[in-house]
């Protein structure tokens, strides 16, 4: 949307105003998250720019918060928690997701909207409703247990396993629909084409629709992967604070005691955040190149 | 039409098989292996997430610790006429008495499940608890009546015991009464009148909320879709990274980040201080009330709605806007009867998605909301950890769950469940 050469004073003026409002909008959009970088590295302990940081002394910034971050025993125990539970909930869910992706975009599957329709309801319900459903169906596993003394003990409220399944129950449905998009261009006749050519069906797996489907894969992998470090609604109610996560130490960090050093993650946190979007669009365009799509 | 020729020979497989069976039973062979590469996903959902959602839909309406504690007792009861006005005859009162010797300190639970319908329960309970350890009427030639009576007067009150017999049932509604601000009693169902309704508000603030942050979502996305989608591919490529920066960085985060900015001693508050427009003492209070939601949540789902008005807007070509003008339409009305209509279906997608996800929000209210500025997902978290009802809590979460599968089958029409993606 460029101006014309002939436009009217009118038209000019409204174009000017609407660029104004959309500068404003995208203001809005990225000026809080970039405010947390400069404040996450305040010397005094408040959440807001003191006047020896707004005269650029260096006396006013310094990396105490990192420092205590990376001290604390707190947050690092959550850093190794956050990454052990969305690990082992990224392999499941992204293993469970691709092979049913790969079911489900055969062209005969039977009740394929009423299937997806249950595979994808985790992302679709409130966190709030699952991570209450959850911990009253982790709890009836705590009472079996205590009927039956002990035959039947499986505990999964306050382990490290039921949060992890948990977050493999959220995180699948981003793994089904990622790898799912992924084969909607894909042109089934390879596949015959590599069988007519003699090529066992495992082998035809693997040297026709795996290179095809990885950047699906590796996106939806990254989806879960982010799902369940993000997620604190449902790791607050099945877990202890032996499960305590990343996401969770920040919600009562903010709770209990403002410390400057939620600012010092939240920036981590963003620099993760840049690394997984760019990772993104490489592998956006990736699958574009090798479907034949042009990336413009 | 001709029959069709019977002496010919039937068409054949390598192995002989008619062509028609081997094909049905390739096909079946196919559908077989689809269905079991679903299978283990399919039941891996069943038990991890449709299990626990059952399992608050049927938490919702349990009702068996009355039954649990006091078994001969509820038998007996439902053959007592509670309609004369008169309390229960000896037989009742002596099953309560073993019942309650039975069960010891655990007739409790059932004091604290009653205490919803009627306040006092609950200490009614643990007193007779405490007195019915030591009862024995016999030996001092009471009859159990008498001793049940003693314990407290409240057991001279005939509602107690149509209380009593009422919540006997293995199932009941009374959870949800309650989250509809209703109670009833023996004369029957009563709403609480408006000043003292808690749910029936919390509800409709919740909608109020969600519809408020829907519209004011419209309203800042539209204008930034219409402008990446109508920009160069490379200038709106570069554009975008500052929507999908917030819409991929942690909850969390971005929560924390309107605290630093809008709290008392924050930046915005520093900043009008600082150019005097406001004195120090006038702080605004913009947080820890529902402008503080409001905003925070605003920020929060804004790119879920310019990411499905961009891809809606996308798809129409410029050159209707530019049949319009050729027309001689001006350009609003060109925009408002050509292109505006066109871009309406985005307009629904976005919206429906940004009121289903609004409505369930937990965490920022939680943190930014102070008391009015919360909704119908903190009162249910509350009712989990800190009241522990939880089967008022199950049943305000099935009320929101039938809310949001309403709302995503309204999306399923608008949009569809198999176009949804990301990124």
């Amino acid at each position: 949307m460029s101006l014309p050469l002939h436009a009217e004073t009118s038209e000019r003026i409204w174009y000017y105003t609407f660029r104004g409002i959309c500068t404003l909008i995208f203001l809005f959009l990225i000026v809080p998250i970039l405010i947390i970088i400069p404040l996450s590295f305040n010397a005094q302990p408040y959440f807001t720019f003191t006047p020896e940081m707004l005269s650029f002394d260096p006396a006013g910034y310094s990396t105490r918060w990192y420092d205590d971050f990376f001290s604390s025993a707190t947050w690092q125990a959550a850093v190794r928690n956050s990454l052990i539970i969305a690990v082992f909930s990224t392999i499941i869910s992204t293993f469970l997701g691709t092979l049913a992706a790969l079911g489900l975009s055969r062209p005969d599957f039977p009740y394929k909207t009423a299937v997806m329709g249950i595979l994808i309801s985790p992302m679709v319900v409130p966190l709030i409703i699952s991570a209450a459903g959850m911990f009253f169906f982790y709890s009836d596993f705590l009472w079996l247990g205590q009927m039956t003394d002990g035959a039947f003990k499986i505990s999964l409220s306050n382990t490290h396993l039921g949060v992890i399944l948990a977050h493999a129950a959220l995180a699948t449905p981003f793994v089904v629909i990622t790898v799912t998009a992924t084969l909607v261009g894909f042109d089934h006749s390879l596949t015959r084409a590599a069988a007519s050519l003699g090529a066992s069906p495992t082998r035809t797996f693997f040297k026709i629709t795996v290179p095809l489907i990885t950047p699906g894969v590796i996106s939806g992998a990254l989806f879960a992967f982010i799902t369940s470090f993000d997620e604190v609604v449902v790791v607050l109610f099945v877990g202890s604070v032996k499960q305590r996560t990343i996401p969770w130490a920040m919600f009562s960090g903010i709770r209990e005691e403002i410390s400057p050093t939620i600012l010092a993650v939240a920036t981590i946190l963003i620099t993760f955040s840049v690394i997984l979007l760019f990772t993104l669009e490489v592998l956006r365009r990736r699958n574009e190149r090798l479907r034949g799509l042009s990336p413009e | 039409m001709n029959p069709a020729p019977s002496n010919i020979d039937v068409l054949t497989t390598a192995d002989g098989v008619s062509l028609k069976v081997g094909l049905q039973r390739s096909l079946r062979k196919r559908k077989r292996t689809a269905l079991l590469l679903v299978a283990p996903l399919f039941l891996f959902i069943l038990l991890t997430f449709l299990g626990p959602i059952f399992d608050m839909l049927l938490r919702s309406v349990d009702n068996k610790v009355t039954q649990d504690t006091l078994p001969t007792t509820v038998q007996l009861l439902s053959e007592w006429d509670d309609t004369t006005g008169e309390l229960p005859d000896e037989a009742i009162f002596k099953a309560f008495v073993i019942d309650g010797k039975n069960i010891g300190k655990a007739i409790n639970r059932l004091g604290k499940r009653l205490n919803y319908e009627r306040s006092g329960m609950s200490s009614l309970f643990r007193k007779t608890a405490r007195t019915l350890r030591k009862l024995d009427p016999e030996s001092t030639g009471m009859s159990y009546k008498e001793a049940v009576l003693g314990i407290d007067k409240k057991w001279h009150d005939v509602d107690v015991w149509r209380l009593l017999k009422r919540e006997s049932g293995a199932k009941t509604a009374s959870y949800y009464y309650a989250a509809f601000d209703a109670k009833r009693d023996a004369s029957g169902l009563h709403f609480k009148p408006e000043n003292q309704q808690i749910y029936l508000k919390l509800f409709a603030r919740t909608m109020w909320l969600a519809s408020l942050i829907t519209a004011l979502t419209v309203l800042l996305g539209y204008p930034i879709a219409f402008l990446l989608a109508t920009l160069k591919t490379r200038t709106s490529n570069l554009l975008m990274i500052l929507v999908l920066l917030p819409f991929w960085t942690s909850l969390l985060v971005r929560t924390s980040a309107w605290i630093a900015l809008l709290q008392k001693e924050g930046v915005i508050n520093d900043f009008l201080v600082g150019l005097n427009i406001i004195s120090d003492e006038n702080r605004l209070s913009m947080i820890h009330n529902q402008t503080g939601t409001i905003i925070a949540m605003t920020h929060i789902l804004l790119p879920f709605m310019i990411l499905p008005l961009f891809s809606v807007m996308k798809t129409i070509p410029p050159s209707y806007m530019r049949a319009a003008r050729s027309m001689g339409a001006t350009p609003f009305t060109a925009f408002r009867r050509v292109y505006f209509p066109n871009t309406v279906a985005g307009i629904g997608a976005g919206g429906i998605l940004v009121f289903i996800l609004s409505i369930g929000f937990y965490i920022t209210p939680a943190l930014v909301g102070g008391t009015d500025g919360t909704m119908i997902s903190n009162f249910i978290a509350y009712h989990i950890s800190s009241s522990l009802n939880w089967g008022l809590a199950a049943a305000l979460g099935t009320m929101l769950l039938m809310l949001v599968l309403a709302l995503y089958i309204l999306y399923d029409k608008v949009v569809g469940i198999d176009n949804m993606k990301f990124g």
